[in-house]
């Protein structure tokens, strides 16, 4: 992510809000969501010099540069997941492609590769040639929402590039997917 | 063991290797033997044998080391520990002293003399049958001493062959997929070769690139496998000698799953195009490429019949992975499995008559064996993630890739019983083996 000048700028107030919140927080009202560790009570010792922890800051996409292969994961989202051995579009999908080619149909310079990915709950080379179904699911998705065929090309990782190698079902279900991935034309 | 007659003398320690799971898997060797090993599972005696080390120093100490490790890998054999040995000053070129062996029921002794003349090593072993007091074999091998390892794999295979009546696989090479770098993002996948045992791994790509698959020519000296980029595959084929490498072409779509004809003359390989995977074969002396299956389904992962006649190939075409036979023309596609579960990876065995594969149920993944014809399925292992079997040449044993949950795949080997499971002694993470022919 590249921060512009003014994106750094902000980013630094906000943490400084952060920080600000997190203390008033803690001496006065407890605010869980923003606090990662309980805070200190009174009667812990503190040097000198010591203050309470700022709880986390989310990353705000702020910076993003419209029409930015970043701003397009963040605000589009560029992945979509499929259920177990199967490549259809799924519903929580569609509004995401539909986000997809909108936006692709916004910046028309871009370029785009559909990588197919699985789970490794399968053999090598049948995981390739499902991998190769769920690209080219997204990819028809795309082609009948407006984005020209020849923007798009496809490739299957099989279950070589997981997201999540813990290997739960968690982890399984999230490396069910299909990744838009830019690969020119965005700025 | 069985021992007909305690009077009987042993005159050939010829096994009987055979295995009764639903009917004989292989044809009883021929049978000259008076006491028989009968390799069955759950009712297995390997046969203990005396391997000291052979004379002429530390050489002579590791050779007989690693025909040892082969033999007791094996299965049929239980080395006996040199501690026990009675007799110590053992020399190739006199008779054993067979008491001494026969005190701590040594039933085979191999020994043997290292020399090296004119910069050469000069290797002499004896096979020797102790009940019968008999030499069995006598024979005398020559290599540059930097080959020692394979003249001790050529020893193990004569030994194995003389004792079990069936050709040995020691002398063998294994290609296969070393991973390092964990299973995320930084993970790298070199093409790496090694000996069957572990020994002299290297690596063919420098891991720029994923890897997958590496098949065995019958010739050993070439190989085929797949090349994945963020841009698209390649099949590429690997001269280890030469180390010229080729593409098979461009086809259009991405290409994978390539595997030889046994006789080296083809390669069957997938290639998908709009999400449709089929099967097609390069006849690579034309270049002339056919394609064999034009269905919606997946049909991958073709694996041709050693008399090159037909093709076992993975298709989902009835709605989940299954195992299906055609002519290697493509012509009548047959379906071979139908008990429940998917079945992928294929792999028929150098002798025909079986078939290896992946099988998926229950939650776990199996490596099993089937007949030609679909029937007799008998699964052999049964892990988390199980995949990818290929033959030992001699159709005894299989090699497989075994990975626990989260964690990384390491080379495992199993018999055709499903008795003798055992990782390889390589010492990282691999994937995707493939087994040489025996080398010449």
């Amino acid at each position: 992510m590249v921060l512009s000048f003014n994106g750094k700028t902000a980013l630094r107030l906000s943490l400084v809000a952060a920080a600000t919140l997190s203390v008033a927080a803690c001496s006065s009202r407890p605010k869980p969501q923003l606090d990662t560790r309980p805070p200190a009570g009174p009667t812990q010792p503190q040097g000198p010099g010591t203050t309470t922890q700022p709880g986390p800051v989310g990353n705000q996409p702020i910076g993003a540069v419209p029409g930015s292969a970043e701003e397009f994961r963040v605000n589009v989202g560029d992945r979509v997941l499929f259920d177990f051995d199967q490549y259809s579009i799924r519903g929580d999908a569609e509004p995401i492609l539909q986000g997809q080619a909108a936006w692709l149909r916004r910046y028309p310079s871009v370029r785009v590769r559909i990588e197919g990915n699985t789970d490794e709950l399968g053999t090598r080379e049948y995981n390739l040639a499902l991998g190769a179904r769920r690209a080219n699911a997204v990819r028809d998705y795309l082609v009948s929402n407006g984005v020209t065929a020849d923007r798009i090309t496809t490739v299957s990782f099989g279950k070589e590039q997981p997201v999540d190698t813990s290997g739960t079902e968690e982890g399984q279900a999230r490396n069910r997917n299909a990744r838009t991935a830019i690969v020119s034309g965005a700025r | 063991m069985t021992v007909r007659s305690p009077s009987m003398r042993l005159k050939s320690l010829m096994f009987a290797l055979v295995a009764l799971v639903g009917g004989a898997l292989v044809a009883p060797a021929a049978a000259r033997a008076e006491i028989e090993v009968n390799v069955n599972r759950g009712d297995v005696q390997p046969l203990p044998v005396a391997v000291p080390a052979f004379g002429g120093g530390q050489v002579g100490g590791d050779i007989a080391g690693v025909i040892s490790a082969n033999l007791q890998r094996s299965g049929l054999f239980r080395p006996l520990d040199p501690a026990s040995f009675v007799e110590r000053d053992l020399n190739a070129a006199v008779q054993p002293r067979f008491a001494d062996w026969k005190q701590i029921n040594a039933q085979a002794l191999v020994n043997g003399q290292v020399t090296v003349v004119g910069g050469r090593l000069q290797v002499d072993f004896r096979l020797w049958d102790v009940f019968a007091e008999q030499q069995l074999l006598g024979l005398q091998f020559t290599s540059s001493p930097e080959n020692w390892r394979r003249v001790a794999h050529k020893i193990s295979d004569a030994v194995y062959e003389r004792l079990t009546g069936e050709k040995g696989y020691f002398d063998t090479r294994v290609v296969f997929v070393a991973e390092s770098g964990g299973r995320g993002p930084a993970r790298q996948k070199r093409l790496a070769i090694m000996d069957q045992d572990g020994a002299n791994p290297s690596y063919l790509t420098d891991g720029s690139y994923i890897v997958m698959t590496p098949r065995f020519s019958s010739n050993s000296q070439e190989i085929t496998y797949m090349a994945l980029r963020p841009e698209g595959s390649s099949i590429y084929l690997f001269n280890l000698e030469t180390g010229r490498r080729e593409s098979l072409g461009d086809f259009r779509g991405m290409v994978f799953a390539p595997r030889f004809s046994a006789d080296g003359s083809k390669v069957a390989f997938s290639v998908e195009r709009s999400g449709n995977s089929d099967i097609f074969v390069m006849d690579l002396r034309s270049r002339q490429t056919s394609r064999l299956t034009a269905d919606p389904g997946i049909d991958t992962s073709a694996s041709f019949s050693p008399d090159g006649s037909r093709i076992v190939f993975n298709s989902d075409r009835s709605g989940s992975p299954q195992l299906y036979v055609m002519g290697a023309d493509g012509s009548n596609p047959r379906r071979l499995t139908f008990g429940g579960g998917r079945y992928t990876t294929p792999v028929w065995s150098p002798t025909g008559e079986f078939i290896a594969f992946t099988k998926q149920t229950g939650g776990q993944f199996h490596i099993g064996v089937m007949r030609a014809d679909g029937s007799d399925e008998r699964l052999l292992t049964s892990g988390y993630l199980d995949e990818g079997p290929t033959w030992a040449p001699n159709g005894r044993v299989l090699m497989f890739s075994r990975e626990t949950r989260g964690g990384a795949p390491r080379l495992w080997s199993v018999d055709v019983t499903g008795r003798i499971l055992q990782p390889v002694p390589y010492p990282t993470a691999g994937s995707d083996p493939a087994w040489s022919p025996l080398l010449n």
